[in-house]
């Protein structure tokens, strides 16, 4: 009887949630909504490892929806590329569910829970089809969705601090706005081709081999939109606040997942269908995205040592750590492109595990918590802090954690370019995270208040630890981190290289 | 018992010590033993190991592989069983010694510092038998941050603010010059392996091994050469046993072994000699030599002296690893012990003179020497280890480390280290010689604490002792050093 359901895997994964978030907006239970979402969220994982084994097997899949054939139809492709991310992805979600029940419980009114989890679902759903899609139009309207249902999650915040509503808005403005140069920029795209099969374009394009003055600017406008989305410096603005005002178990959704899927958007289209206009494209990497990469490096690694706020401060270091991904990526070959992936990875699980961790304890102080507020926590909640800590020294890219393997890959990957100057920018930053990690750990562990230590929730902890335990695996058994990112530059920069 | 087991057993001894006396927090008695206990078992085995190596027996164990020609595994190298034996057998006088001084001066929150100084010593064996420079670094890094708590250990403004430059200059360098340095070895040999001989020899470009050699040395900033020495003097806020034992032989210790490693077993010697890579090092090594000497003179507290005194006496191991001669290494690894046995003998008498007098400053300690003999005949001995009067231990590494300039033809870094010698009777006699000659008009009121003075001796004895006995340890050096 699943064999049915099975065929039509691809589309599942994405229909799925979309499906019962619209059902569980009118349950107004506390505990129904969440256990549904669980059991979707299991059923969504089966359905990723049903497309691994799939995979594994063809290298490819292509899903047509209603069998309409591309260009007409809009199609999903599955293949070495994103197979990692879907993973992932499906791994962290649930994790992130089971831990968001306690902490959606504290932050809104129970009776609002149906609603929160339909707009997390929907969040899910539409995720997942930007990693999935293979039609450039679709992926506008995935991107709206995650948009829309993003905002009104973050909006849910409002209850603690009203500057959640100011954050959403922000985002909605700026989000549209970057939405808008990317649909002008399809809008281009399918005035030269007639298509918006990504596939399909590449093949459209070709007849423009010395490229047109239309088809740059489109490209131009779509990659401006995506840099918007996916938070990369300067167009960085809407993040910190977004993540600092939502209820702490969205930032941890979205520090995780968000704009990680956005990025790998970004980078398959540069490598897939950007790659037939090569002057284009190293004009675009060499001087746009690599000098930004550097800046937000800097910048965001620099403007996070001044925060007070913690979870601003890991936003503002989320900053930072896009600019890795997006230097590596701006390196155009196999090596760089795979050490992004690695940190796509890495980060995710890094970012999610602070924002856990700083969630629970904002839930516990019952107000923002900022450096003042965290003095003696590592007594009163020890637990969480030895999560926290692990973490953070992940993030500063200390062996035996999985940071360290991200940086090892960056660095390889900066050194077979010749690249000095970056590798000493991110040696310089990666020793300035040490000194907003360390202020957090002074407050925790080295302050003149003490406590006793206080019971601490295992439904929150243990998805914390969850996250904890998978860095330090991945930082001591890395292979299954390097054999998906491997396998994502090999078949990305195998267009690149003929 | 096995090799591989002798190894673990070591390392996880000094683990099992904070985890005991964590256990045993309510009994202070209980709590105290178990470093004297641990230091007992990791001594004994550090022995073993050590005369294992005279007799070329293999000591390795591989627990599993980080990346690509990169282990997670120990291997005693002859440098190693050295600096184990030196920091296993001191750690036993120091818990002793401990327990009277902490006791002494009723610091607070004594089962934190127990435990964190045990983890200090795990991660200074660990370093002494890596068996490769990613996990020296990796233990190097969890002895910055082990220490941090030792350091700010009195929670008020100035410990805290020494803390933090403690850890920022420390972490900083490593991550900025250390690690890159480390990956930069690893791009161009595809290992990380500690050999004899070194590993770089025709596979790095001669002409950059200048610049590697400056990140190294920058990057190990537990060598305190100049200009990344601040960090020392500022760590001495932290009570006395941490000074003595990890800012004179553990902490400080593990950065100049780690030069030192990386010369012996990844540069090589050879290499070195060939292309000339340090020589430039030597100059800075003389220049931190005499400016950390000038600036001890001008040092009215006891602690702080002693602290650019260490500065100064590191950088005549640096100096030694950057002549890269047979003579220098020599010196430079004898060094280790002769400058632990002595430094150690004189903080533990600073010590014992701030917990049983109250006093800090040299220019207080007049007539004192008649009210407390022991721990200034203690002193005394120290001293004149560190000068390097024979018949005391430190006259053999400081004689090997002039042979080794010679032999460089480098002739005023003999007259430099001359000189220093001199600048060492100055201000590490100084305050013997206020304490025995000038009369003091206060009355000091004296408080007893035998424990804090029983170590100190033991120490300074065996500068004296073991002056006879130095070919005991230099067997075990010159078998790895003169190929």
């Amino acid at each position: 009887m699943f064999d049915i359901f099975l065929d039509d895997a691809p589309a599942l994964v994405v229909v799925l949630p979309l499906l019962i978030s619209a059902i569980i907006a009118f349950i107004s239970s506390k505990i129904w909504p969440w256990i549904i979402s669980i059991i979707t969220l299991l059923l969504h994982l089966f359905l990723s490892l049903h497309l691994l084994k799939e995979i594994s097997v063809s290298g490819l899949i292509i899903y047509e929806f209603g069998n309409w054939q591309p260009p007409w139809g809009i199609s999903f492709k599955i293949d070495g590329v994103n197979i990692g991310l879907q993973l992932l992805f499906s791994i962290f979600v649930l994790v992130s569910t089971f831990y968001s029940r306690k902490i959606f419980l504290n932050e809104i009114d129970y009776r609002d829970s149906g609603k929160a989890y339909s707009l997390w679902l929907l969040a899910v759903g539409s995720l997942n089809g930007i990693i999935l899609t293979n039609d450039i139009f679709n992926l506008f309207v995935f991107l709206e969705i995650s948009a829309l249902a993003s905002i009104s999650l973050i909006a849910l915040g409002a209850g603690q601090n009203r500057k959640a509503l100011l954050a959403a808005f922000n985002y909605l403005i700026i989000g549209a706005i970057g939405a808008t140069f990317y649909v002008i920029g399809v809008g281009f795209a399918y005035a030269m081709t007639g298509t918006l099969n990504m596939n399909d374009l590449v093949i459209q394009l070709a007849q423009y081999s010395d490229g047109q003055l239309a088809i740059f600017a489109g490209m131009s406008f779509m990659l401006i939109g995506l840099m918007v989305k996916a938070a990369i410096f300067p167009v960085h603005i809407w993040l910190p606040p977004a993540y600092s005002y939502a209820p702490s178990a969205v930032s941890t959704l979205l520090a995780a997942l968000a704009t990680k899927t956005i990025l790998y958007f970004f980078v398959r289209l540069l490598y897939e269908v950007f790659i037939i206009y090569p002057s284009y494209l190293s004009l675009f990497l060499d001087f746009v995205l690599y000098p930004l990469s550097l800046l937000a490096i800097f910048i965001g690694t620099v403007i996070a040592i001044y925060q007070d706020d913690i979870k601003k401060l890991l936003a503002f270091s989320s900053i930072a750590q896009i600019g890795y991904i997006t230097l590596a990526f701006s390196l155009k070959d196999h090596i760089g492109v795979a050490s992004g992936f690695v940190h796509i990875f890495n980060h995710a699980l890094i970012k999610g595990g602070l924002f856990m961790a700083v969630g629970y304890f904002a839930i516990l102080y019952k107000d923002r918590v900022t450096l003042n507020s965290l003095k003696g926590f590592g007594y009163k909640y020890p637990i969480t802090s030895f999560a926290l800590l692990i973490c953070g020294l992940s993030l500063i890219g200390l062996p035996l954690t999985n940071g360290f393997i991200s940086k090892l890959y960056l660095f390889q990957a900066l050194y077979t370019n010749q690249m000095y100057f970056s590798i000493a920018l991110v040696a310089v930053s990666s020793a300035l995270a040490v000194v907003y990690f360390w202020k957090i750990v002074e407050q925790m562990w080295f302050s003149e208040i003490k406590f006793k230590s206080e019971k601490e929730d295992a439904y929150i902890y243990l998805p914390i630890w969850i996250v904890t335990i998978s860095i330090i695996v991945f930082g001591i058994y890395s292979t299954p981190i390097i054999e998906f990112s491997n396998l994502s530059a090999d078949y990305l920069i195998s267009g690149y290289q003929n | 018992m096995s090799n591989s087991f002798l190894i673990i057993l070591g390392i996880i001894t000094p683990l099992f010590a904070a985890l005991f006396s964590y256990v045993c927090r309510y009994n202070n008695n209980l709590r105290d033993s178990f470093g004297i206990i641990g230091g007992l078992i990791t001594f004994v085995i550090s022995l073993k190991i050590f005369h294992g190596i005279q007799n070329n027996e293999v000591y390795q164990i591989t627990f599993f592989t980080l990346f690509d020609g990169v282990d997670f595994a120990f291997k005693v190298s002859a440098l190693g069983s050295i600096f184990s034996l030196v920091a296993s057998s001191l750690w036993i006088l120091a818990s002793i010694y401990t327990i009277g001084y902490m006791r002494g001066a009723g610091e607070k929150n004594q089962t934190r510092f127990v435990i964190f100084y045990s983890i200090a010593i795990h991660a200074a064996l660990a370093i002494a038998w890596s068996g490769n420079l990613l996990v020296l670094f990796i233990f190097y890094e969890i002895l910055t941050f082990s220490t941090f708590p030792l350091v700010g250990h009195k929670q008020n403004a100035e410990s805290q603010s020494a803390g933090r430059l403690y850890l920022s200059i420390l972490v900083g360098t490593s991550l900025i010059f250390f690690l890159p340095a480390i990956f930069w070895i690893w791009l161009k040999t595809g290992t990380l392996d500690f050999q004899d001989g070194g590993i770089l020899m025709n596979k790095f470009p001669a002409e950059y091994l200048s610049f590697l050699i400056a990140m190294l040395v920058f990057g190990i900033g537990k060598a305190a050469i100049m200009p990344i020495h601040r960090w020392l003097p500022a760590a001495m806020v932290a009570p006395t046993p941490v000074s003595a034992l990890l800012h004179a032989v553990a902490v400080v210790k593990a950065g100049v072994f780690s030069f030192l490693v990386v010369v012996v077993y990844i540069v090589g010697p050879d290499f070195l000699l060939q292309t000339k890579g340090s020589d430039w090092l030597v100059w800075l090594a003389c220049f931190t030599i005499m400016a950390s000497s000038i600036i001890a003179i001008t040092k009215d507290d006891l602690k702080a002296r002693l602290a650019y005194s260490t500065i100064s006496q590191l950088s005549y191991i640096i100096l030694g690893a950057a002549l890269a001669s047979s003579l220098a290494l020599k010196g430079a690894s004898f060094h280790i012990i002769t400058h632990a046995l002595g430094k150690i003998t004189l903080f533990f008498c600073a010590g014992a003179i701030y917990v049983t007098a109250h006093i800090k400053k040299v220019s207080d300690l007049k007539g004192m020497g008649y009210k407390l003999p022991l721990i200034f005949f203690a002193y005394t001995l120290g001293a004149l280890s560190i000068i390097g009067v024979p018949p005391f231990i430190g006259s053999w590494s400081k004689f090997y480390l002039i042979m080794g300039s010679i032999e460089r033809e480098f002739i005023i870094v003999a007259i430099i280290l001359g000189i220093s010698s001199l600048l060492n009777i100055y201000y590490l006699l100084q305050p013997v010689v206020i304490g025995f000659t000038q009369n003091s008009k206060k009355e000091i009121k004296l408080s007893k604490a035998p424990l804090t003075v029983w170590p100190p001796l033991i120490t300074g004895l065996g500068c004296l002792v073991f002056f006879f006995y130095a070919n005991y340890f230099l067997n075990n050096i010159s078998g790895v050093i003169v190929n």
